[in-house]
Order: structure tokens, then C-alpha cells, then sequence
């Protein structure tokens, strides 16, 4: 509006009369000073801004935060306050004079050897440890990214460990170390176990399948095609029911694998054909150049992608492929449903174990369940958000 | 497999003809060769597979076949939407038919549900409310980690079954109740003249889009607006509402009253099928605001703050910039999550819904021995919904996709 200052209007051809109007009014007054700005630092400013800026947002805070305190509330007077710390027998565990009963820990405590192991002999317990020690070092080499000889990490992780498992955990008689049937196998052994199968073999496989689908040859891409559609189109519940009573029919009769065997495989195909979407997702991103580079310097299919694509590519799939492994690593619960003893099924039997059942045992069972998979799921999917992290602030630079 | 992915035939052709290539080396040799090992490879299993399945079958006396499906079942499903029972010789097919419908009952109750609340949840991430945003990371970030299978164990054991018979139950007024039979509430009974009313819902349902069409292209002609949300909320709500008192109000609520140990009157939702939708629904919903979440944050602020520089005010900004850039963010990951929870409701199984895995791959296949049939029908439903919605979402996608000079 102001025909002063824009440069853009000559101000010629604005008529003078006008051009005066501008002018016209001074106040003769003061104006009247403004109140302070509400105070936007501090406790208070924090509190207004975050919590109380207008009456809507005052309801929202007082119906949240008092849905807030009940939970929390209603958590932490099971857990801790009302619960029971000590105890034998179910007795401890009901509700005393007035008091309502909180968590039966006892019953934890107790069963927490089964939990970990199922019902491994007890003589033999020493060989899961050394296996889960095995795996824990590991797993370290392989997730940490400045570990030296990665390499060497993964060639431990995915060839020497899931020998030396199979190994101690089966059992060599050569060796001195008895067969252990896997019926006996339970608890969090069986979960491990599953699931790492879920990424030992799975991943490899996986990355076959990503690669057979990107390839130019028509049959490998329509076969991965297929066999990856299928695997994610059914419910991991329907292929561990195939392989539980599907299975059998087309194995030779002299085969019979063992139950845990079975899920094994069943597993890994599952996860496989998860996997190869994470990788095919990684390969994707990768520039059409880099394959180029490498044919331009003479490196055939297999060796261009064993150094110029996968190692890229893999590198900005660990977030994904560990997104996928907390996926499969809850998953693998659904074992129970075709029979087998994993952790949780292992609680679901420790829970309606007569000796220590009360109105109270079941709410502690699936509580510590929930716990023990919350912190595994959650703690892995905060290494991924790391990774995630550095790499986009890697991909910056 | 070639030597070198991205090399033509007529370069294979060149290096052929100057001889440093042999024929071994041609890429388009080796990947026909590796093609056939391949195909010889699936087909020697497929053979073998078949083979060992005919001995298998032939030792235990069965024969393959889908025979059994008009067969009398013999067994009695409790919650069934067609009828059903054995009494009356419900055939393995009925069977069948019975379990697809429950598992796109709950899977549809599930997704209407899950989807509601993954918005609401997903958008309170967002809230400038510090501890209305909390709550919701917290709700997300907790629910996600904890097995589903866990949860599904949760409800259905730890929270419905140690609820009061039905003569304490909870009662929640307008005749619902919860007790451990589950959830009971008020059953709608349609007389004479209450198809009338779902015709006057069609007839507004089409009016109403009839009329935002219209109220589009005069927008376009003169500028001017007309409140389409407010027209289609009133007509689709008012005209049933107004057909069904002047066909004399055919539609009656039958509520359920507390009656010795049971209800008598009312709809019975087992409880089953209550922790089922309530496990699912709950799960699902925390993936579902994840992904709102993301995409809302995906549409960069310059799209908002352009917007407010063109003189839109909030609500036009979020109705025709943010939500429209966001949904196409939103909606394909939105569809594998609905095909999750479709998925994840064959858990039913754990807890006893009569589900299509329950019923039919359950104790149909316990009670027939038709494992191979039965687990390829069973599988075969899952792969046909799941690639339906696929192809669906292509269409859209192709639809949504951003249009680029």
C-alpha cells in the first residue's frame, strides 16, 4: 500500500491529493503500554506452552494424565507394592487380610531355570550357556558397526556358530557330550534358537531370492517371484501347521524329521522370503552406476556383487533386516500353537502348574513374558534406530 | 548364471565372433543353461514331492481328493453366521464356509476398528500436548514389542475369563454388559419395512456423492462452495432416520436382561471373539499410527507454510494440502497392515475363535485326515485376499502416484 517505499510504482503517477492523505494523522497521545509476553522459558513457560496453551488442550491434559497415573498406577501396585516377594506354595500368593494380592514373583523365581532352558537335562545345562555365550559374542561382532574384522564376524556368526550350536546342543557322542532329544528342548533356548534360524539361514537365503528376483534370466525371477509372494500371502500359523502335518506326506517314509526340525525349516523359508523384500529394498537403492563401474572394470555378475553392490546395499538394509528379525522373533511365540515349548509356552505351563495357582498367576506369568519380550523387542529396535541414524548422517556428508 | 548382468546379445555376439569369448562364456548360453538346471531342479522336486505323497497316502490307505468337502462334518462350531450343526449333517464344506466367514468377520470388524484408533493414535504423536504425545509413543512403542500372540493369550486368559458370571456382570448401561460370556448387548430385530430404511441409506449414499460431483464442477465454473461434507452427513443420516419413522419405526433393540445364571434376549459376542478384535485391534493400531505419524511428518512444512502464504487457514491447509499428500504416503503400507491383522487373526486358533485355521485346518483336519486339501484350501484363501488387495493397491497406486512432467 504504501506508495513511499515500493519502488516498483512510480510515485509520479500517483495524484499528489492522495499521496498527502498518508500524512494526515500523528497521534497526540501515548499509547498504552502492552502487557508483558507470557513467559515462554522456565517451568511455567514450558508448562503453558506443552500442557495448558488453550481450554481444549487443559482437557486433553487432565483425561491423558489421569489415564496415565491409573496405568502407571494400577502397574506399579501389582508389580511392586501389592506383590509377593517370598514365599513356596501358592499360600503366599492370596490375597492376605486386606491386602489385594499383587504379582506372585516366588512363582518366578522358582520356575526361572525352566523358563531359560525347558526341560534340558539339568547335568547338561552347561553346554546352553556356553551356546548362548557364544551366540551373545556373536552378535555383538556382527551389530557393532566399528567391530574390527566384520568379516571374520560374520563368517563366526553364520558358519561357526550354528555349527558349534548344533553340536552342543544335539550332542556328539564322539565328543563326550550325550544327545540331548530336542523334545526336551524349552523356554527362551527354543525361542533363540528358532529365531536365529530365523536370520542365519533365512538372510543368505534371502539374499538369493532378492538377487533371483532382479535377475534378467525370466525363469529364476518368475520362480524367487513366486516363492516370495507365497511365503508372505500366508499366515506363519498355516506353513507351521503344513510342516507339522503337511510335511510328512512328501518326505520319503524313512524320513522323519523331528518337530523341531520341521519348524526349523518352516521358519526359515518364512523369513527368507521377508528377508529377500528388506534386501531387494537395499538393492534398489544402490545406483545404477555402481553395477556399471564394476562391469566397466571387468567384474563378472558374482564378483561385482560379492564386492561392489551387496556390501553397500546389505549396509543399509541392517535396519530393515533387524526390523524383520524383531518380527520373527515374536513371531516364533506362534511355535507354541503346534506344540513345542518355547518361552512362552513354558510360562503358559508354569501358570497353570496347581502348585502355584491363584487368581493372581496368570496376570504375573504373561506379565514377566511380556517384559522379557518387550525389553529384547525394544532393545533391538533401538539399535536399529541408531544405525538408521548414523548411516542417514553418513549418507549426508 | 551370465558373467555380466547388463551385457546385450550383441555383445555377447562380438565377443563371440572375435573368439575371446568361447561359447561357455557366453552370458546367454550360461543363462540358459542355469535356467534349465533350475527348472529340472524344481521339477525333480515337484515329481519326487507328488511321488512320496501318493506312496504316503497309498500306505495309509487314503486317497487324494476333494471328496470330502459334501461329507457330514460331524462336529458343531459355537459361532457360526450360516447355519450350522452337526445334527442336521453340515457337510466339511459348510465347515469351510463357516470358518471364511468368521475370519472376514473379525478381520473386517478389526480393520474398521484398528484403523480408527492407529489414526487417532497416530495423529496424538503429533499433538503439541507434551504428555498427550507421550502417552501415545508410549502406548505405541510398548504394544509393538510384546508378541501378539502374548497379548491375544493376555485378554482372552488374564482379563475375560476372571470376569464375573452373568449374574454380577459389568454392566455398561443401554443394555451392555460384560461378563465372562463375553460381551452381551442390544439386538437390532428388523420387521416389516426395514429394508425400506437400507434403501433410503443406498439412495442418500448415492445422493451424496451425486451431490459433491456436482458442488465440485460448480466450484470449478464459478468459485463458489458449498459445505458437500455437511449436505452428505445430513442426508445420509436424516433420510434413513426420516424413512424409518414413516414406515412406523420397523427396527426394534432387543435388550438383553440379567436372567438367573445367563441373559435372556440381546446378542451374545463370545469371548472369544471379543479378545480376539480387542488383541488385534490394539496391535494393529500401534503399527497403524506409526505409519500415520510418518506420514504426516512426510509432507514438508513448506507444502503448510506455502499454503498459509496462499491465505488458506488451518483447516484447508490440513483438508486440501496435508491429509491429500499424506494419504498417498499412508495408504500403501496402510494396506499391508490390514493385511496383517487378516493374517495375524489365524492367532484365533490359540485362543479358540472358530476362525477358517480353528475350524477348518483345526478340527476339520482332525476329524477327516485330509491334511494336503485341506492345508492347500486353507493357504489358498489367504494367498487369493492377499493378492486381491495387492492388485487393488497397484490400481490405486498407479491412480495416486505423483504425476511428473
Amino acid at each position: 500500500m504504501s506508495a513511499v517505499t515500493d519502488p516498483s510504482i512510480p510515485t509520479a503517477e500517483i495524484p499528489i491529493s492522495e499521496a498527502r492523505s498518508f500524512e494526515g494523522y500523528v497521534s497526540a497521545m501515548p499509547v498504552e503500554p502492552q502487557a508483558p509476553p507470557i513467559p515462554s522459558t522456565g517451568l511455567v513457560g514450558w508448562l503453558r506452552a506443552h500442557l495448558f496453551s488453550s481450554v481444549g488442550n487443559t482437557i486433553l491434559t487432565i483425561i491423558f494424565g489421569a489415564f496415565a497415573l491409573y496405568v502407571i498406577w494400577g502397574f506399579v501396585s501389582f508389580a511392586l507394592f501389592d506383590a509377593t516377594w517370598s514365599g513356596s506354595d501358592r499360600e503366599a500368593c492370596l490375597a492376605h487380610s486386606g491386602r489385594e494380592a499383587g504379582a506372585c514373583w516366588p512363582m518366578i523365581k522358582e520356575r526361572l531355570a525352566y523358563f531359560a532352558y525347558g526341560s534340558y537335562p539339568i547335568p547338561q545345562r552347561w553346554r546352553v550357556d556356553i551356546v548362548f555365550l557364544l551366540g551373545a559374542i556373536g552378535l555383538v561382532w556382527v551389530l557393532w558397526i566399528d567391530a574390527p574384522r566384520r568379516d571374520l564376524g560374520a563368517f563366526y556368526f553364520f558358519v561357526i556358530v550354528p555349527i558349534a550350536s548344533y553340536c552342543l546342543l544335539y550332542g556328539v557322542p564322539l565328543l563326550g557330550l550325550p544327545i540331548v532329544d530336542t523334545d526336551l528342548w524349552g523356554g527362551f533356548l527354543v525361542t533363540l534358537v528358532i529365531s536365529s534360524a530365523g536370520i542365519v539361514a533365512a538372510l543368505p537365503l534371502g539374499i538369493l531370492l532378492a538377487l533371483g528376483r532382479r535377475s534378467k534370466l525370466p525363469v529364476i525371477s518368475i520362480a524367487s517371484t513366486i516363492f516370495i509372494e507365497v511365503a508372505r500371502g500366508v499366515p506363519l500359523i498355516t506353513v507351521l501347521f503344513v510342516a507339522k502335518v503337511m510335511l510328512g506326506y512328501f518326505l520319503p517314509e524313512r524320513f522323519d524329521p523331528a518337530l523341531m526340525v520341521k519348524a526349523l525349516i518352516a521358519v526359515a523359508l518364512f523369513s527368507a522370503a521377508y528377508m529377500a523384500e528388506v534386501v531387494r529394498g537395499g538393492l534398489q537403492a544402490i545406483p545404477k552406476g555402481q553395477q556399471e563401474g564394476a562391469s566397466s572394470l571387468g567384474l563378472g555378475y558374482w564378483q561385482s556383487m560379492r564386492l561392489v553392490i551387496l556390501p553397500q546395499a546389505l549396509r543399509i538394509t541392517i535396519p530393515g533386516i533387524v526390523n524383520t528379525f524383531i518380527g520373527g522373533f515374536k513371531d516364533t511365540s506362534l511355535i507354541l500353537i503346534i506344540g513345542m515349548f518355547d518361552f512362552l509356552k513354558t510360562v503358559e505351563v508354569a501358570v497353570e502348574d496347581p502348585k502355584w495357582s491363584t487368581p493372581v498367576s496368570g496376570p504375573t506369568g504373561y506379565l514377566f513374558a511380556a517384559i522379557i519380550y518387550w525389553i529384547c523387542c525394544f532393545g533391538m529396535s533401538r539399535y536399529s534406530r541408531a544405525v538408521e541414524m548414523r548411516l542417514s548422517v553418513a549418507h549426508k556428508r | 548364471m551370465s558373467t555380466i548382468g547388463s551385457s546385450s546379445p550383441a555383445d555377447a555376439a562380438a565377443l563371440a565372433a572375435t573368439g575371446r569369448g568361447s561359447f561357455f562364456n557366453d552370458p546367454k548360453v550360461r543363462g540358459t543353461f542355469w535356467q534349465v538346471v533350475l527348472v529340472i531342479l524344481i521339477g525333480y522336486l515337484l515329481y519326487s514331492a507328488v511321488e512320496n505323497a501318493r506312496a504316503n497316502l497309498a500306505a495309509k490307505g487314503q486317497v487324494f481328493g476333494f471328496d470330502f468337502l459334501s461329507a457330514p462334518g460331524g462336529f458343531d462350531i459355537n459361532q457360526h453366521l450360516i447355519p450350522f450343526s452337526s445334527e442336521e449333517g453340515s457337510t466339511y464344506g459348510r465347515a469351510f464356509l463357516v470358518g471364511l466367514l468368521n475370519t472376514l468377520l473379525v478381520s473386517g470388524i478389526g480393520i474398521v476398528l484398528a484403523t480408527i484408533l492407529g489414526f487417532i493414535i497416530g495423529i496424538a504423536r503429533l499433538s503439541t500436548n507434551w504428555i498427550v504425545a507421550k502417552v501415545s509413543q508410549i502406548y505405541v512403542e510398548v504394544i509393538r514389542n510384546i508378541p501378539l500372540l502374548l497379548q491375544l493369550i493376555f485378554w482372552y486368559n488374564a482379563v475375560l475369563k476372571p470376569l464375573p458370571n452373568p449374574r454380577n456382570a459389568l454392566s455398561f448401561g443401554a443394555g451392555i454388559f460384560l461378563s465372562n460370556r463375553g460381551l452381551t448387548v442390544p439386538e437390532p430385530t428388523f420387521g416389516p419395512g426395514a429394508e425400506n430404511v437400507a434403501y433410503a441409506f443406498v439412495v442418500a449414499l448415492l445422493f451424496a456423492f451425486g451431490f459433491r460431483h456436482w458442488a465440485r464442477g460448480r466450484q470449478e465454473r464459478t468459485g463458489q462452495q458449498y459445505p458437500t461434507g455437511l449436505v452428505a452427513l445430513v442426508s445420509i443420516i436424516g433420510l434413513p432416520l426420516l424413512v424409518y419413522f414413516l414406515s412406523g419405526r420397523p427396527i426394534h433393540f432387543d435388550v438383553p436382561v440379567q436372567k438367573g445364571f445367563n441373559f435372556s434376549g440381546g446378542l451374545q459376542v463370545y469371548p472369544e471373539l471379543v479378545a480376539l478384535v480387542l488383541g488385534l485391534v490394539l496391535y494393529t493400531a500401534a503399527f497403524i499410527a506409526e505409519i500415520v505419524r510418518a506420514g504426516i511428518q512426510a509432507v514438508s512444512r513448506g507444502q503448510i507454510e506455502a499454503a498459509h502464504a496462499l491465505g488458506l487457514r488451518q483447516k484447508p491447509t490440513l483438508n486440501l494440502v496435508v491429509i491429500p499428500q499424506a494419504m498417498r504416503v499412508i495408504t500403501p503400507p496402510l494396506t499391508s497392515q490390514f493385511l496383517n491383522l487378516t493374517k495375524n487373526s489365524s492367532l484365533a486358533v490359540a485362543i479358540g475363535y472358530p476362525d477358517l485355521v480353528q475350524i477348518f485346518a483345526g478340527t476339520a483336519l482332525n476329524q477327516s485326515a485330509k491334511a494336503i486339501e485341506i492345508m492347500l484350501m486353507t493357504m489358498a484363501v489367504y494367498l487369493a485376499i492377499s493378492l486381491v488387495t495387492s492388485f487393488v493397491m497397484n490400481i490405486y497406486n498407479r491412480r495416486m502416484a505423483l504425476v511428473e512432467r
